[in-house]
């Protein structure tokens, strides 16, 4: 017990198939409070299919998913979000008929369940951290692509989470900026947030991460010391797949 | 703090003027039974009434999604409250007219818990089977005259009040007072957090879900209070008839059809639009009426072209061209010069 206490999300035996692709295959992990673990494996691996699961937009057919103790297994997407979980799109799904600042307050609003002055407070002060500040008042559906990535990190961080699942943010960044979502996220991760981080540019992810798990074919296949997985053959190969894609 | 120098405003200078506007026509339309005639307030209280279920239609169907057909149930449904709730209670048709309100609310219960599990153009379709289902229900009512429906009796009008005069009056000032209660409604429940919320499923339900909205309760509450508002409605439009039947309370045509074209073709998805189509929409009824099915194939033409030239209607253009909202629901961050308070 006092060891679930510790733990802010455990996956016990998750299995979830389409058919005959299998995007989770008795997947099981433990995520610590404050932890940040990284997650990499070739496209197609079930990597945010795992998400899915883990916040509750698919549910698997059988497993358990354990959130701070607690099995969440047949909880929905939206009571997750009220307890603390937040993500990010890898594929970007703003309100598109909303600003940025409004779909800020979404997140502020109904997932962290803040209330007039102190959610626009919030709102604004994560608006600047991730520099959307001077697009504010500009429609989500008018936006780049990457400023629609950073709109992910934000609605996520105004969620104020306790766990923060980010799905392949730092594609498509410039090396400045890069360095700049790092430090951002290395700062999230010192205020005791727990992070789960999907990542295909691999030197950002070992940045912060503490711990490195592979997928593939919804399988874990490695885990542990981020240096050390990266060393290892298995790793190699998929990786130097993936290095093509990404 | 750095974000101090950054405030939040929910208002603008369009959105003040368009207040100061809004009173004085509304202190003039308050007083339309000193200056307009019979026939000029009997049409103006259809138009207020046409603009609440335009603005209730729009609230489910614009932002929850619930692209509904059968409406015509709550407004036959309210017709029938009113004339049951008089008739055979002896309700005051005022007190019948909340009363339709409230049982308008508890039959939508049952019908969304049915409904609410058929999606897109299956949910659409089963919001007519259930009109349908209504329509016939009541004309097996042989008290209320079945098939071929009922007069409100003498004595029930004449309580309203005792000259006709002054019932015409009362009978405007409650169509004006439904239709602003209607939009009131409608405006600050979408300036609320759950208007917030049902705003962010009107874009996207994945991301609205993910960021801890129940999208299945928003839903259901918009349906549940759309459905109370639209009975309230339906009752004030038959006391406004006098008569009612089972083919003109559950009109497909009047009280669905019509409020479709007014949404869309003033811009489904906000406020202004159902004002500005119901405008439209009796404008283009009063002009051309006289032509008869010339008519409804000119509003017909009307909704094509607009939907093809402009998808948001006729205020999505004016709001895309001018940045100008009428009813800010939304936040605009302003950069403060000095220091904020």
């Amino acid at each position: 017990m006092s060891a679930e206490a510790e733990m802010i999300l455990q996956l016990e035996n998750v299995q979830k198939a389409f058919g005959a692709v299998v995007v989770a295959d008795a997947l099981s992990y433990e995520v610590q409070k404050g932890e940040a673990l990284g997650v990499i494996g070739p496209n197609g691996a079930g990597k945010t299919s795992m998400f899915n699961l883990i916040t509750g937009t698919l549910r698997p057919d059988s497993g358990r998913v354990l959130y701070d103790g607690n099995d969440v297994t047949q909880q929905s997407a939206a009571r997750r979000s009220q307890s603390g979980m937040a993500r990010s799109f890898q594929v970007p799904q703003p309100f598109s008929g909303m600003t940025v600042f409004e779909n800020a307050m979404v997140a502020a609003t109904q997932s962290a369940g803040l209330r007039g002055r102190s959610a626009e407070e919030t709102c604004l002060e994560v608006i600047e951290q991730t520099e959307l500040m001077s697009k504010a008042n500009t429609l989500a559906g008018k936006l780049t692509l990457l400023d629609r990535k950073r709109l992910e990190l934000t609605r996520a961080l105004c969620a104020r989470p306790q766990l923060l699942l980010l799905d392949e943010i730092a594609g498509g960044l410039t090396e400045a900026e890069c360095a700049a979502l790092v430090k951002t996220i290395k700062n999230i991760h010192a205020s005791g947030v727990s992070i789960i981080w999907i990542e295909h540019v691999v030197h950002a992810l070992l940045a912060v991460v503490d711990r490195l798990i592979v997928i593939d074919f919804g399988k874990k296949i490695a885990e542990g010391e981020p240096h050390a997985i990266m060393q290892t053959p298995e790793v190699q190969e998929i990786y130097l797949g993936i290095e093509v894609d990404a | 703090m750095t974000t101090s120098q950054y405030s939040v405003s929910r208002s603008s200078n369009a959105a003040r003027m368009a207040t100061v506007f809004g009173v004085i026509a509304l202190i003039i339309l308050i007083a339309a039974p000193y200056w307009a005639g019979r026939a000029d307030m009997r049409l103006m209280s259809e138009l207020f009434l046409y603009l609440a279920l335009a603005s209730l239609w729009n609230l489910m169907a614009g932002y929850a999604g619930l692209v509904s057909v059968g409406q015509q149930a709550y407004v036959g449904f309210g017709g029938y409250m009113l004339f049951a709730a008089t008739i055979f209670l002896g309700l005051h048709p005022m007190a019948a007219v909340a009363a339709a309100a409230l049982l308008g609310a508890l039959i939508a219960v049952p019908v969304a818990l049915l409904i609410f599990r058929l999606r897109g153009a299956y949910f659409a379709i089963g919001t007519w089977v259930m009109a349908e289902v209504f329509r016939l229900s009541f004309s097996q009512i042989s008290a209320l005259g079945g098939g071929s429906g009922t007069s409100l009796p003498v004595g029930i009008v004449r309580s309203i009040a005792a000259s006709r005069q002054s019932r015409e009056a009362i009978s405007y000032w409650l169509a004006l007072g439904a239709a602003i209660i209607v939009v009131l409604a409608v405006y600050l429940f979408l300036r609320s957090r759950r208007g917030l919320a049902l705003t962010a499923i009107r874009d996207n339900e994945l991301a609205a879900q993910s960021l801890g909205i129940d999208i299945w309760r928003t839903k259901f509450l918009v349906y549940i209070v759309t459905a109370a508002l639209t009975a309230m409605t339906g009752a004030l439009i038959f006391l406004q008839k006098l008569r009612i039947s089972p083919d003109a309370a559950f009109s497909v045509n009047d009280w669905t059809a019509f409020v479709i074209f007014i949404v869309v073709i003033g811009g489904i998805g906000t406020v202004e639009g159902p004002i500005i189509g119901t405008l439209i929409f009796f404008a283009l009824r009063e002009t051309l009426a006289d032509l008869g099915t010339i008519y409804l194939m000119v509003l017909g033409a009307v909704a094509i072209i607009v939907m093809l030239k402009a998808p948001k209607g006729l205020w999505g253009l004016i709001r895309d061209r001018f940045d100008l909202q009428l009813f800010p629901l939304g936040y605009r961050v302003k950069k403060d010069d000095k220091e904020g308070t």
